[in-house]
């Protein structure tokens, strides 16, 4: 019986659901495609960027990873969409578009 | 080898938590629970215990402590009463749902209002359905033996559920009888450590605690934790018969006195027991068949076994020492009627509501209430089954 | 050691995407920042009081934190944390917990401000040793917008709408952080989202790493209660400093230091015009409450120069 969350869904009966509604490990929102609320999907134009990470600490859903010290591209699955990144940046390095699915 | 001693309900209390020796206690005073806080911050003052002792600014948040310190993988314990109790209500939900262990002394006192310091049972039968295990003493020496068994039937794993031992404002917490304690280094061996599986602190994963539930499982949850109540039956049981192989004395969901060939009876709960057994002394001197049901265990409700043992009784008396605002009884009633329902051949039931706010209730008044089931028994006529006792009136009342 | 923005971003995120915060909330940006401020190695229990954050960061089964996390109730997330805190120190005596923590609760200004104020105020006197964030969106924002303590004068809430006989909320926002400098406790600092985080992330490092118990106030704009596209996020919180409405400012031990003094001090109207909620201030007849805006924030904004000053 797991009692991990990915295995943790709406068929999941009482005898086997985690006790007191607890969670055993971290992060498991990531499991959540908030991507799918989106309507603007931000473009990051990579010959534009200067590296400056000042988009980074203003996304409020994790969605520009950074590592050793550079973005690298949108995470689009939990991006929503919000277009502070394309607001904040000084350089015009990222842009909005409609998403189209 | 057991020590014998002298001691207040309120000591003894705090005499057992020196002795088990918690990792978390919140203290918030109150009357008439506020001795334990007071001689447990004796101990730790002394160094007796290792304890962290937080001195919260309310019973809220002395709740709240205990909540988070449980779930971090401490034994969290507090102790309050009345009004206290009430201001701990919301989270003594959330202790519950979050299936944590928490021991509370509960010293029973009148909710106000208005307010009043003295003791019934308003107080912990208004938190009867928050999911917390209860059991209550008849006297110093119950309440210390049922809070030395709290931490074995709380924190087992077929449990996890937090509990509140209760006794009677003053009338126990107060009053200073003999007593036979166990040896520190014996408690700490019948009681052991606290080894929860998942925990805040835990090293090997992190936990989170606490989510908001939607529709599609929160009532899983719901039905593991009502299921958890109902297994705490057997696991009471068990810690009973523990305690008497390691100590002697013994204890089971409520104490039969002089049942066996009882034709009436009462069924009550605390210190009144007391009374009621000088009581059936008297009436059993005079050849009547009078017998007592002291209610040991109120969450979970033994609800089989009450019904068993009230089975073969004609007329039975419900004393409830809390008015249940029903308009038809009090909380015991209501669960007593509720056992004795599928009986093939019930008692009598009647509802005494006594005691209220700390009103007195001597032999004379439980010697009336036993006459009124004879009355019952002869005539076969049960009569108005929602009686108050013990008030003044300026009409011909029942009892 | 000097603030290094690329090397803060590097650290691996403990607020993961996934949560059902609104496009633009700004609470997701709190917990993000505050919880990079911890030196990697340490661990953390975030407790969290019930409100926006709380609904959508632990939705069953799913946990937006990677550290151990707890919630209980709206009023109590600081007595919540000083139970973590206290088991913590009796655990870690007693040999049980070989990690490292720090813990951190955040709360929105319902139930810090409000509801959980008297929680906060004890936990802070006893001197447990955690930091209380408070991302302050002025206003209860998880029941629809209803006005709170830290609802500004003439905001537009729900329970204090602008309608022909009402400019909106009628009474000033009150200052907690300056009540809880008041508790003199160690650390009391106020923030907000700007350029590289450097003001931000440098109180939450020494909130967490000054021993004994650390209050942090974050103004956190929220595009649905101020009534404001998204993006305009990073505009409205620079205005907020530059109009002097939301001053940076810490207080250590006691002693009262200016973060940030703009070097033109812009009119409140800046800060007031990019949002909704403030639009019928700008309706002809409602000048007064423009003019009455701009003199109590001068007002609060001498006071404090003052203070820091003689401190």
């Amino acid at each position: 019986m797991s009692r991990l969350a990915k295995d943790i869904n709406e068929q999941i009966p009482w005898q086997e659901i985690s006790p007191g509604g607890e969670i055993y490990e971290g992060g498991t929102a990531r499991l959540v495609h908030t991507g799918a609320w989106r309507s603007d999907v931000p473009v990051w134009e990579r010959d534009k960027c200067k590296q400056c990470l000042l988009c980074a600490p203003f996304c409020p859903d994790s969605s520009i990873p950074v590592t050793d010290g550079r973005r690298g591209e949108f995470d689009l699955d939990h991006c929503k969409g919000c277009g502070i990144c394309w607001k904040v940046c000084p350089f015009q390095a990222i842009h909005m578009e409609k998403e189209v699915r | 080898m057991s020590i014998r001693e002298r001691l207040s309900g309120n000591e003894a209390i705090a005499w057992a938590m020196r002795q088990i020796d918690p990792d978390v206690f919140a203290a918030f005073p109150i009357t008439p629970s506020t001795e334990i806080p007071q001689y447990f911050a004796q101990y730790v003052a002394n160094g007796q215990v290792s304890t962290e002792y937080v001195t919260v600014e309310s019973e809220h948040s002395s709740m709240s402590t205990c909540v988070g310190a449980a779930a971090a993988g401490a034994r969290a314990v507090t102790a309050t009463s009345s009004c206290g109790l009430a201001f701990m209500y919301e989270m003594l939900y959330v202790a519950a749902s979050a299936r944590l262990p928490i021991t509370l002394a509960c010293v029973n006192r009148a909710l106000t209002g208005p307010i009043n310091i003295n003791n019934d049972h308003s107080d912990s039968m208004g938190a009867r359905d928050s999911g917390w295990l209860q059991i209550y003493a008849e006297n110093n020496q119950e309440a210390y033996d049922n809070y030395l068994q709290a931490m074995r039937i709380s924190e087992d794993p077929r449990v996890r559920l937090p509990i509140m031992i209760c006794q009677d404002g003053f009338i126990t917490s107060h009053a200073v009888e003999n007593i036979l304690l166990e040896e520190d280094g014996a408690v700490k061996r019948f009681v052991g450590e606290y080894r929860p599986e998942h925990y805040l602190l835990k090293h090997e994963n992190p936990l989170a605690v606490g989510p908001y539930d939607t529709c599609p499982y929160c009532m899983e949850h719901k039905v593991q934790q009502a299921q958890a109540m109902k297994a705490a039956k057997a696991v009471i049981l068990e810690v009973a018969n523990d305690f008497e192989r390691t100590f002697g004395r013994k204890y089971g969901f409520f104490e039969c006195y002089e049942m066996e060939d009882a034709e009436v009876a009462l069924v009550l709960i605390g210190s009144t027991a007391g009374t009621a057994k000088a009581c059936i002394q008297k009436l059993r001197a005079q050849g009547v068949k009078a017998g007592l049901i002291k209610l040991r265990v109120f969450r979970p409700f033994p609800m089989e076994e009450l019904a068993a043992a009230l089975s073969h009784v004609k007329a039975v008396a419900v004393m409830d020492k809390s008015e249940g605002n029903s308009g038809c009884g009090g909380p015991l009633f209501a669960e007593t009627c509720a056992a004795c329902y599928d009986l093939p051949v019930r008692p009598m039931l009647i509802d005494v509501v006594y005691g209220l706010a700390g009103r007195d209730c001597r032999v004379e008044d439980v010697e009336k209430v036993y006459h009124h089931l004879l009355r019952m028994a002869e005539t076969g006529v049960t009569g108005p089954r929602y009686l108050h006792m013990g008030q003044r009136s300026n009409a011909e009342e029942v009892l | 050691m000097a603030y290094n923005h690329k090397k803060e971003l590097s650290k691996p995120e403990r607020f993961v995407g996934g949560h059902r915060l609104c496009a633009g909330c700004g609470a997701g940006i709190v917990c993000r920042a505050m919880t990079r401020a911890l030196d990697e190695g340490d661990k953390a229990v975030i407790c969290n009081a019930t409100g926006c954050l709380e609904v959508s960061s632990f939705l069953y089964p799913y946990t937006a934190w990677e550290d151990s996390y707890i919630h209980s109730a709206f009023e109590n997330a600081a007595a919540t944390c000083g139970g973590v805190e206290a088991a913590y120190r009796a655990l870690k005596k007693k040999g049980k917990v070989p990690d490292n923590y720090k813990f951190l609760t955040i709360g929105g200004d319902g139930g810090t401000y409000d509801i959980g104020f008297q929680s906060l105020s004890g936990a802070m006197e006893r001197g447990h040793d955690m930091v209380y964030f408070c991302y302050d969106n002025e206003a209860y924002m998880n029941t629809g917008i209803q006005r709170s303590s830290s609802t500004p004068r003439f905001a537009s809430a729900t329970t204090s709408p602008a309608g022909s006989a009402s400019t909106g909320k009628g009474q000033e926002k009150k200052d907690l952080t300056e009540i809880m400098a008041a508790h003199h406790i160690p650390y009391v600092a106020q923030t907000t989202f700007l350029g590289n985080f450097k003001d931000f992330h440098e109180k939450a490092h020494r909130a967490i790493y000054t021993p004994g118990p650390a209050f942090v106030n974050v103004l956190t704009p929220c595009p649905r209660g101020w009534q404001y596209s998204p993006e305009l996020l990073p505009e409205l919180c620079r205005l907020a400093v530059d109009t002097c409405v939301w001053p940076l400012f810490e207080v250590v031990e006691g002693r009262w230091m200016l973060s940030y003094e703009p070097r033109k001090k812009l009119p409140v109207t800046e800060f007031m015009k990019l949002q909704g909620r403030f639009k019928h201030c700008f309706q002809p007849g409602n000048e007064w409450t423009l003019e009455a805006a701009q003199r109590y924030v001068d007002q609060r904004w001498e006071a404090l120069l003052a203070r820091c000053l003689g401190s």
